[in-house]
């Protein structure tokens, strides 16, 4: 069982997002997460989910997707050279003067930015990738009491020349 | 170009499709569609009494003439009455093109009269389902429809059509070419990856070929026996692969499954190449998984690349229609060494034929026997349960006797009105319909859509007063404990019942007089010597359809069988 990243191009309809998410849950296949958007073809959108399966679970789900009408491509990028990054709010509340310090210092060591605070609360926005958004969670839930978290989903792209993941 | 008239754009659609009949039931969102289709003659419209029957009957149409089945229900209620119908359809690969109307688009979401997210709610039931939101788009949608429906894996589709889209004026424009770039059927055959797999055919000692539905469906009958004869490979059948070579052709081995033969059962767990064509592996095919074909290497040609290695491991997967697998293989197979596996699977059948065990008088084979000697050209439908399985193991099919069943979702109800749908595509064949008394009561009411339409279909009713197929289960597996499957039971019975037909009450209903009461003919038989007689007096009956009532054993058993789990060898062969 591992993760697996899958890009899709769907038609940009309504329901789509209702098909592919039921057909998940109808055949209960693993779905992290999935986010959509409009590409520059506003007649065309993309998917990216992420997922947990075995080999062959992951080739059943790929066959099934493309199946689908409204889907024109499936990409698999679980190998692939990608950029990918998932958008993080956290806030955390009822801080002492020395709680809000040291999250100014959290913030500036892994560089994400402070976008609001005021005398007891801070609201950090992250773009990293899911397992730096994962490692800074489990930091601040250790050390801090009051946290919300709100993720995105990671949202990726072939890259032109680097890998990150 | 002209501004028509959204309903005059769908008829117009129909009819470019080559659509002759259509099976439909008002109400009050589809009143527009209805007054279209009242003015026009080339399009019959059948009224059936439920729209679940209604589906089924553009099945059994759609089965049994190759064409594209058409329904058209109203919204809500008449849409949720669709979906038992869509789904057996689904799982059996029927193309269709379901219709509902829908609540205008500016009411969509408030909780209308009648409003229901059809689309939604089928939508893992459907191959695809789509609600026309813009006048502009219907033509558009309708011609994907039917080209959906039809291609590659055929299925049914579903077009939601709100109100106002339909009565709204725009193009009278229907498309010549479809083009919808995340589908794409393809059904060339791939040859190197066949040659691999007849190579394999070509190294085996103990090679079978196993048949499903999809030789049936892609209309290639006359080639796999072309090909079994060239080969000299003996064959198998799932349910749905039932009649893709002639039941009596001498490679024929039987059914394989839960209720295979003997010998098919055996021959798949012994072979060391399973060759299989237009299936897709079905639990009740395999049984116990990691002893299905245990000792094969497996050679899997499918249209639908999903169902390729979704159930199974499989070697050598080729993705293509059957028809143009098994024709290209025509070009390269030889003949094959396999006498002693022939003579191994002789002695297979010779130590278990298929045989019907009962107590008393009156069986179900016996009928099935008649009909085998005395029909040379006719459509048998069967409903689901025990009668469905003795059909599948006892009725001969060759080029010109034809099976309609629910193999997929096993859809009880499903017979009569899919007979009916039969019959109506195919006037001049003899339609016999086999089944139950439990599912013949799911859809009783088409015996009014039969009369109305003057259909001789001839139904076989089974009663053995038992839900029969539950009651075998509870018979092997549950010590008789018979919940709820005594179809003759009253208030006034015990709460537990030892089954003794002395005590029971009067079945309910009279068939017979249902029958009549509905203006059909209804006869009863008791007795072996009566069945040929019933069967002259129901040919008799052209103008409208018989229903010949079979009283039969409860106790009587489908065997062999294989418990749920269990690998296919270990088969129940005797009670």
């Amino acid at each position: 069982m591992e993760k697996r990243w899958l890009s899709l191009f769907v038609e940009n309809d309504i329901g789509v997002l209702a098909k592919i998410s039921g057909l998940f849950s109808g055949k209960a296949y693993n779905l992290e997460s999935l986010t959509v958007g409009m590409t520059e073809d506003e007649t065309v959108s993309r998917m990216t989910i992420r997922l947990i399966s075995d080999d062959e679970t992951f080739e059943q789900i790929k066959k099934q997707l493309n199946r689908c009408v409204e889907v024109i491509k499936v990409v698999d990028f679980t190998n692939s050279p990608i950029h990918m990054k998932e958008l993080l709010f956290v806030k955390v509340r009822k801080c002492s003067k020395g709680d809000l310090d040291e999250l100014f210092r959290i913030a500036e060591v892994f560089g994400v930015s402070i976008i609001d605070y005021d005398k007891e609360s801070v609201l950090m926005e992250c773009v990293q990738t899911e397992s730096k958004n994962n490692a800074l969670i489990t930091l601040l839930s250790s050390d801090f009491q009051s946290i919300e978290v709100v993720r995105g989903g990671s949202v990726a792209i072939e890259s032109i020349s680097i890998t990150e993941r | 170009m002209q501004q028509i008239r959204g309903t005059s754009l769908l008829v117009k659609a129909l009819q470019e499709e080559g659509v002759d009949t259509i099976f439909g039931y008002p109400g009050g969102l589809v009143t527009d569609i209805f007054d279209e289709l009242y003015h026009q003659d080339d399009i019959k419209v059948v009224l059936p009494r439920h729209e679940q029957a209604l589906v089924h009957e553009a099945d059994g149409y759609a089965r049994s003439t190759g064409k594209v089945g058409v329904c058209l229900v109203t919204g809500g209620p008449g849409a949720a009455n669709m979906v038992t119908g869509i789904a057996t359809a689904y799982y059996d690969s029927v193309p269709l093109v379901c219709l509902s109307g829908q609540v205008a688009s500016s009411l969509i979401g408030d909780d209308a009269f009648q409003e229901a997210d059809i689309v939604g709610i089928t939508r893992n039931i459907c191959k695809h389902g789509v609600i026309v939101n813009d006048r502009k788009n219907l033509g558009r949608v309708l011609k994907e429809a039917f080209y959906i429906a039809r291609t590659g894996k055929p299925g049914p589709v579903l077009v939601d059509l709100p109100k106002n889209v339909m009565v709204e004026l725009g193009s009278d424009e229907y498309p010549d070419k479809v083009n919808i770039r995340g589908y794409k059927p393809s059904t060339k055959v791939h040859i190197g990856q066949l040659k691999k797999a007849i190579d394999l055919l070509k190294t085996s000692q103990k090679p079978i070929f196993l048949i499903g539905g999809g030789v049936n469906i892609a209309g290639a009958q006359a080639e796999l026996t072309k090909l079994v004869e060239l080969t000299k490979i003996p064959v198998v059948t799932t349910m749905m692969g039932k009649g893709s070579i002639d039941t009596k052709h001498s490679y024929y081995l039987g059914n394989v499954g839960m209720h295979g033969s003997y010998a098919a059962n055996m021959a798949i767990t012994e072979c060391d190449l399973l060759f299989s064509i237009g299936t897709r592996f079905s639990d009740r095919v395999t049984s116990k998984i990691s002893e299905f074909a245990r000792n094969a290497k497996i050679v899997h040609i499918d249209i639908d690349s999903a169902a390729i290695s979704k159930n199974i491991k499989v070697d050598i997967p080729i993705v293509a229609d059957a028809k143009e697998a098994i024709t290209a293989m025509l070009n390269y197979v030889n003949e094959h060494e396999t006498a002693e596996w022939l003579k191994q699977l002789e002695t297979w059948q010779a130590a278990h034929p298929l045989t019907m065990q009962s107590n008393n008088g009156l069986t179900a084979k016996q009928v099935i026997d008649h009909i085998n000697e005395t029909c040379q050209d006719a459509i048998v439908v069967t409903d689901v349960g025990q009668h469905q399985i003795w059909t599948i193991q006892f009725l001969e099919l060759n080029r010109n006797m034809q099976l309609l069943t629910s193999g997929g979702m096993g859809t009880m109800g499903y017979g009569f009105p899919a007979a009916i749908g039969a019959k109506l595509g195919n006037e001049d064949k003899t339609v016999i319909c086999i089944s139950g008394d439990g599912g013949m009561q799911m859809n009783i009411q088409e015996l009014a859509t039969a009369v109305a339409e003057e259909l001789p279909v001839i139904v076989c009713l089974f009663n053995n007063s038992s839900l029969g197929m539950v009651r075998q289960v509870q018979t092997l597996f549950f010590e008789k404990n018979y919940s709820s499957i005594c179809t003759r039971r009253r208030k006034s019975c015990p709460r537990r019942c030892s089954g003794t037909s002395e005590q029971c009450p009067p079945y309910s209903p009279d068939f017979v007089a249902l029958a009549k009461a509905y203006g059909a003919e209804g006869i009863r038989v008791t007795t072996e010597g009566e069945i040929g007689a019933a069967f002259d007096q129901a040919l008799k009956n052209t103008d409208g359809p018989t229903i010949i009532e079979f009283i039969i054993d409860k106790d009587d058993l489908v065997l062999p069988m294989v418990q749920g789990g269990k690998p296919l060898y270990e088969m129940i062969l005797e009670y």
